[in-house]
């Protein structure tokens, strides 16, 4: 087995939940909870790994990973595809609003159908 | 019937159906060619989407319009580019009359006459069988725009699927409800006109991606 497989296995892993989190639907509150966590975490992070750059690159080395900046590369990579995906997701809710929203207003402005003929001689 | 862009088409395709229809509500998505007017002035009600939604959503649109009246009896869904006959719209209509059925789904290939080209039948062939493994139904075309619902059918229908997938999502909706159904061989006019307008093949891609995704 070789000595990335660890690191190799973590990354696959958290793409896969990012595919999974894609097809599955998920309630709002925890969503927007768990966006916020996330970003509370990689602000921890940051700080980190600027005040300790050494035991960034000595995490990276026990699990496989060459240098403590290709460490951070994936890490910005797991970020990012996951903020577009949830960024997607939000998108789709949107739209979801204001198709409802469109819709009442479209229907509000024509008459009501069953008064038409009232009108028309 | 949706209308988007239509307006070389739409008043006589409306002025033709009002022979046999007298009720025709089009759902004008924010066209640009002065579509939603053509539509008035051939004799529909016309519905005003404030902006561009898709098809699926007009469809939803006009049904939830239509169904305000409490006199209708029989809601028809029918494209306003002049490729659905009236003639099949009617046939439709009397089986549900008739028959037991909630909702009649009209199909261009029960019979040989429909030529929408061997590309695009390939490509459509495909969505029927993808339909009908997801939907546990038996039809032989999913993405024809002329449908036929009674009060229960057209009231069971809730379109999510603001653009093409909706075709497939009225399918799944027909099954999951338990909906009573039937295909009624019709035929699909592919004019010049029609063909340079209708849908790129590169849509099924979006039609796939927007059922996976929430
Ligand atoms: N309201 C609304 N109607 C639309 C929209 N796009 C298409 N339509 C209407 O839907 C009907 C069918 O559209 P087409 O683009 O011909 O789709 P199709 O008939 O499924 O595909 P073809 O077999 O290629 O003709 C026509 O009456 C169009 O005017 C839209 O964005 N909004
Ligand atoms: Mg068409």
């Amino acid at each position: 087995m070789d000595n990335q497989f660890f690191i190799k296995a973590v990354l696959i892993a958290v793409f896969l939940i990012i595919g999974l989190f894609l097809v599955i639907p998920t309630r709002g509150a925890r969503q927007l909870a768990v966006r916020r966590l996330t970003t509370l975490l990689l602000v921890l992070v940051a700080i980190f790994a600027v005040a300790f750059p050494d035991l960034i690159n000595s995490l990276a080395n026990l699990i496989g990973v060459g240098r403590g900046t290709d460490l951070l590369l994936y890490g910005l990579i797991v970020v990012f595809i996951g903020s577009s995906v949830t960024a997607s997701r939000r998108y789709r809710q949107q739209e979801a609003q204001i198709t409802d929203l469109a819709r009442a207003v479209a229907i509000a402005q024509a008459n009501h159908p069953a008064e038409k003929s009232d009108e028309t001689p | 019937m949706p209308l988007y862009n239509e307006a070389q088409v739409v008043r006589e395709v409306v002025e033709h159906a009002r022979q046999t229809f007298p009720n025709i509500v089009c759902v004008d998505d924010g066209s640009t060619d002065g579509s939603a007017e053509q539509a008035r002035l051939g004799g529909a009600t016309v519905v005003v989407h404030p902006i561009n939604l898709g098809q699926g959503a007009a469809l939803q649109t006009g049904i939830t319009y239509a169904l305000q009246d409490p006199n209708a009896e029989f809601f028809v869904t029918f494209d306003s580019d002049g490729q659905h006959r009236v003639e099949d719209a009617l046939a439709m209509v009397n089986r549900l009359d008739t028959e037991p059925l909630d909702v009649v789904i009209g199909s261009r290939f029960l019979d040989g006459r429909t030529k929408p080209g061997l590309l695009k039948k390939v490509v459509l062939k495909a969505a029927v069988i993808f339909g009908n493994l997801t939907s546990g139904m038996k039809l032989t075309d999913a993405h024809n725009g002329l449908r036929a619902f009674n009060r229960t059918g057209a009231g069971a229908i809730r379109i999510r699927q603001n653009r093409m997938a909706h075709a497939s999502e009225i399918i799944a909706e027909i099954a999951n409800a338990k909906l009573r159904y039937a295909e009624e061989p019709v035929f699909v006019v592919y004019t010049d006109y029609s063909r340079s307008k209708g849908q790129s093949l590169w849509n099924s891609v979006n039609i796939l991606s927007d059922l996976w995704l929430k």
